[in-house]
Formats: structure tokens, sequence, C-alpha cells
């Protein structure tokens, strides 16, 4: 392609935008509200995923090793977890550092438990974590059944409770997200349709002078993705400031373990970075649909 | 060189609206196409610029066979035949230089070209004065006149005119009519579909009269032939 020819078909899909006003402010707004609505959508999406994964590393399987066992016994027990293929590392605590732990956990009352230091009632333990997270529950169930294992603690049932409903939580988004992605391309592929519409005298004398449809659709093509880019604008810069600012408001104040918000960087920039890419496609895309039937001969 | 051998043609909903079409049109010819409304003069003309294909038959144009023209080979022919219509179909938001200009622009000939051949065409026509006007502040002639100039700039071999005079007054008619005789002047074969019993009459070209999709007459310096 010459250069006066891009030059030419930059020129013709901005002046369009302009020549086309309303129709453009119509498009833009539909790119803006639907990237919004994703982009919010993604930040509490990620968000959410990220808490997912710190709860789901925090899980872990406490083998409590029975009193019977001796060292060699406690030797062969931990081969025996260790040669689990989905166990990724196995740490012991002796009976006398579960019992400091505990202590330290209650805090000012933990003092009482002292009276444990001479008979202490717990027992030597095995912490264990596996590869994934998910797998929890069935390494736990086969470190049941070996000997001289008193008890597998892994908090039962509520593990359980946390994995499926972080599964649904993630699947809604997800489809949530699939949707509002269709809507929006549907929604611009009308605009445009609508654009194009406007413009079919043009279309019809560039096809009866002998304008190739690669060159009719150039200009189409590039205004699709004006129209995407221009819309992601508004969504991202307000993405980026109200992030920015829930961040350093709320960080210093959450203090539950585990929970706590992506920060700034890099993640804003990621966010960008997709609205900035669904913008283009789907402003892309729609044009490129609509543009279509024009162009039979 | 137009040659149609046994053309048909027969639209979607069934109507024939060719139906054995045989005619030879030579370079450097003016035809006047003249019949009854519906009697397939508009299909006849498409048929030339490939805006229709043939049902079957053979639409040879300076050897090549449209009847077998790939589309993608289209608007490589369509740079070699100019088109007028009725209704003008000018662009109302583009001045009578750009309008003419968007002929050349859109097959990616060079801006130098362009300014030239734009400036030469919009001169035979006479409208170099009008070169910043926009369509709707011309008259009807004047914008029939700007679509003439831009069906021309390309320096095509054929122009075609599907009534051209068809939304002009009489007296307007005749300047547009002196055009085209000015551009047949110059070697350009015009084919143009036309009511215009008048100008057929004294205006004296080959006359091809259709009806039913068929050419019952076909004569060099022919008359309109029906009651107007
Ligand atoms: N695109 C189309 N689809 C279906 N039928 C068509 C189409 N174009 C034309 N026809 C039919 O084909 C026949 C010939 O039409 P055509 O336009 O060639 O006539 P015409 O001689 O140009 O008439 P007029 O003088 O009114 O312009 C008519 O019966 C018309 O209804
Ligand atoms: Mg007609």
């Amino acid at each position: 392609m010459r250069l006066n020819t891009l030059k030419r078909h930059m020129r013709e899909s901005v002046k369009s935008l302009g020549r086309n006003g309303w129709m453009t402010f119509a498009s833009i707004s539909a790119v803006t509200v639907t990237l919004l609505l994703v982009g919010v959508f993604l930040v509490v999406m990620f968000n959410m995923n990220h808490f997912a994964k710190k709860i789901e590393n925090d899980v872990e399987i406490r083998v409590h090793i029975d009193v019977t066992a001796n060292e060699q016994d406690k030797q062969a027990l931990r081969a025996q977890i260790e040669a689990i293929p989905e166990v990724k590392e196995i740490r012991y605590s002796s009976k006398e550092q579960e019992l400091k732990n505990l202590i330290k956990s209650f805090g000012e009352e933990g003092s009482s438990f002292r009276l444990f230091e001479q008979d202490n009632p717990l027992s030597d333990v095995y912490v264990v974590k596996t590869e994934k997270p998910t797998d929890t529950i069935k390494v736990a169930k086969q470190i049941e059944k070996f000997q001289f294992v008193h008890k597998v603690n892994y908090g039962q049932g509520q593990v359980e409770k946390l994995f499926s409903t972080l599964k649904v939580a993630r699947n809604i988004g997800i489809v949530l997200i699939i949707g509002l992605l269709f809507t929006a391309m549907f929604l611009i592929s009308n605009t445009i349709k609508i654009t194009i519409f406007a413009r079919r005298r043009e279309i019809e004398i560039m096809r009866l002078v002998g304008a190739t449809n690669g060159f009719i659709r150039w200009p189409f093509f590039l205004e699709g993705l004006w129209l995407g880019v221009i819309g992601a604008i508004f969504p991202i810069v307000s993405i980026l400031v109200v992030y920015y600012n829930i961040y350093k408001f709320l960080e210093p104040k959450i203090t539950v373990p585990f929970i706590e918000l992506l920060p700034f960087n890099p993640f804003m920039w990621q966010i960008s970075l997709i609205l900035l890419l669904f913008g283009a496609c789907i402003g892309v895309w729609g044009s490129m649909m609509s543009v279509r039937r024009f162009l039979k001969v | 060189m137009i040659e149609m051998q046994d053309v048909y043609k027969t639209y979607p909903n069934g109507v024939v609206a060719l139906n054995g079409v045989n005619v030879r049109i030579k370079q450097g010819e003016f035809v006047y196409v003249v019949g009854p409304s519906g009697a397939g003069k508009s299909t006849l003309v498409k048929m030339i610029y490939r805006e229709e294909k043939p049902t079957s038959g053979t639409i040879m144009i300076n050897g090549v066979n449209l009847a077998k023209l790939r589309d993608s080979k289209v608007p490589l022919l369509r740079r070699h035949i100019g088109v007028v219509f009725q209704d003008f179909k000018l662009l109302p938001k583009l001045t009578v230089y750009e309008n003419v200009a968007f002929a050349l622009e859109v097959i990616e000939e060079s801006p130098k070209v362009i300014r030239n051949k734009v400036m030469e065409v919009l001169e035979l026509v006479g409208l170099k004065h009008k070169v910043r006007s926009y369509p709707d502040e011309l008259s009807g002639g004047e914008q029939q006149r700007v679509s003439i100039a831009r069906s021309i700039v390309n320096s095509p071999k054929i122009v075609i005119a599907d009534e051209p005079t068809g939304n002009l007054d009489p007296e307007t008619s005749w300047g547009i009519m002196e055009l085209f005789e000015k551009i047949n002047n110059r070697g350009t074969t015009i084919v143009m579909a036309t009511h215009n019993r008048e100008i057929v009459n004294t205006i004296r070209r080959r006359v091809i009269a259709m009806e039913n999709g068929k050419i019952v007459r076909d004569e060099a310096k022919g008359e309109y032939g029906y009651e107007a």
C-alpha cells in the first residue's frame, strides 16, 4: 500500500468520526459503558482470585503423630508422606513447639496453658502442604491410613466449602464477563452498521469507479479501531484513579490475615492493557462484521 | 468493442429481464437504448459494467468475457468504464473538485496526476469556476456535469449512461447531450438508455429498441419510434 493511501485511510477514518458525530458518540459510549463494566468486574475478579489463592495457600494438613511412635517410626512416616507425589513440603513440629504456638496465639490468657508444660497433652505434628491446594483433601485422606498417624487435621468441612464457593464464584464471574463482551460486540456492530449505512452511497460510488474491496474496507477497519480505542480511554483512566485511591485508603486499614488488595503496579497496567485490547478488538470486529454485507458484488 | 451473444438474464424473483440478446457495439460508437418501461434497458447496460451477471450467454468487452470474470477482477474492469445515472450519485459533503477527485483517489492515483486530470475534465464540462461548490449549491444540470466529469476522469474507453437526462428539463438536457457528443468525439464509446424521444430524433445516432427483454430494432441513425 502506498504511503499516500495509508494517509488517506487515516484521514478518512478520522474525518468520518467527526462527520457521523452522533453515531460516533453512540459507539464510543457503548464501548465506554461496556469496558467500564468489564473493567470493574475484572478488578474485582482478579482481587477475589488473589484472596482465594492466599487462602488456598494457607490450607495445610496437620498430621498428629501417635504417641507410641519412636524416632524410627517418625522417620518412616515422613518418608511415606514425602513419597506422595502431590506433597510439596513437610515440616516437623514437636509437641513442645506446638504448645508454645498455642500459648502465643492466645496472648495474655495463653499463660494459663503453662500448666501443661510439665505434662504436655499435645502430640508431635507433621505440617504438610500440597503442590495444588485443591489436592489437600485427597492427600489428607491418604495420610490418614498410614501407621502411627493419630489424627489428621485440615479444617475438615470448612476447606471443602471454601473451595467449592470459590469455584462457583469464579465460574459465575467468567460467564458474566463473556456475556457482557458479547452484548458489547452486538451493540457496537449494530452501531457501526448504522454508521456504514449512512455511508452506503460512498461505498456504492467507490465500487462503481473500481476501488478494490480491500481499499473500501480499510477506513472502516480504522474507524472501528479508533472507536474501540477512544472508548477504552475513559474506563481505563477512571479505573486507574479509583483503584489508586481505594488502594491508598483501604490498604492500611485491612488487618484481616490473607486479605490484601493487588498492588497498583503492575496490576493496573495489566488491566489497562486488557481493556485497551478489548476495546480495539470489539471495535474492529464490529466494523468488519458490518462492512461485509456491503461488499457483496 | 462490446459483444453480447445469446444473453439471458433471469432475476432471482423469476423475472426474465433479458431474453436472448445479441448485439455488437464497436469502439467509438454512440448508441441509444430505447423501449418501454420494464423492457430491460437498465438490465442491458448493467451487464456492461458487471453490476449484474448474465444467467447465460457471453459478454465480451475488449476480449474479456464478463460472464466468467471473477468478482475480484471487477474493480479493474470498472476502471475502464464510466457510468452516469439519472440521480447523479454525488457525495453531498464533498465539493465539486472532491467529488471528481474521489474516483481517482480510491483507485490510488498519485496526487499530482489527480490534480491535473480533475482540472482538465472540470474544464471540459465547463465547471472550472465551481470547483469549491457543494452539490446542493448547483443546478441539476450542473450536478449532472459533475457526475459526467467523474465518469470520464480516468479516461475510460466506454461511458454508460442510464437516463442521464431523466431528471432534467429539456433546455438543460440539450447541454448535457452536447457534452456526451463532445466525449464521443474524443473516441469514447457511449451507450445511453433513454426515454427522451426528442433528443433521439434530433441527435441521430444508432438506436437499439428493446421490448420484453429482446432487441426488436437496431438501426444506424434511427428514430425513437414510440409514442412518448
Ligand atoms: N434487481 C432486480 N430484481 C428483480 N427484478 C428486477 C430487478 N431489476 C429489474 N427487474 C425487473 O426486470 C425487468 C426489466 O427491468 P429494467 O430495469 O431493465 O427495465 P428498464 O427498461 O430499465 O425500465 P425503465 O425504463 O422503467 O427504467 C422489469 O420487469 C423489472 O421489474
Ligand atoms: Mg431503467
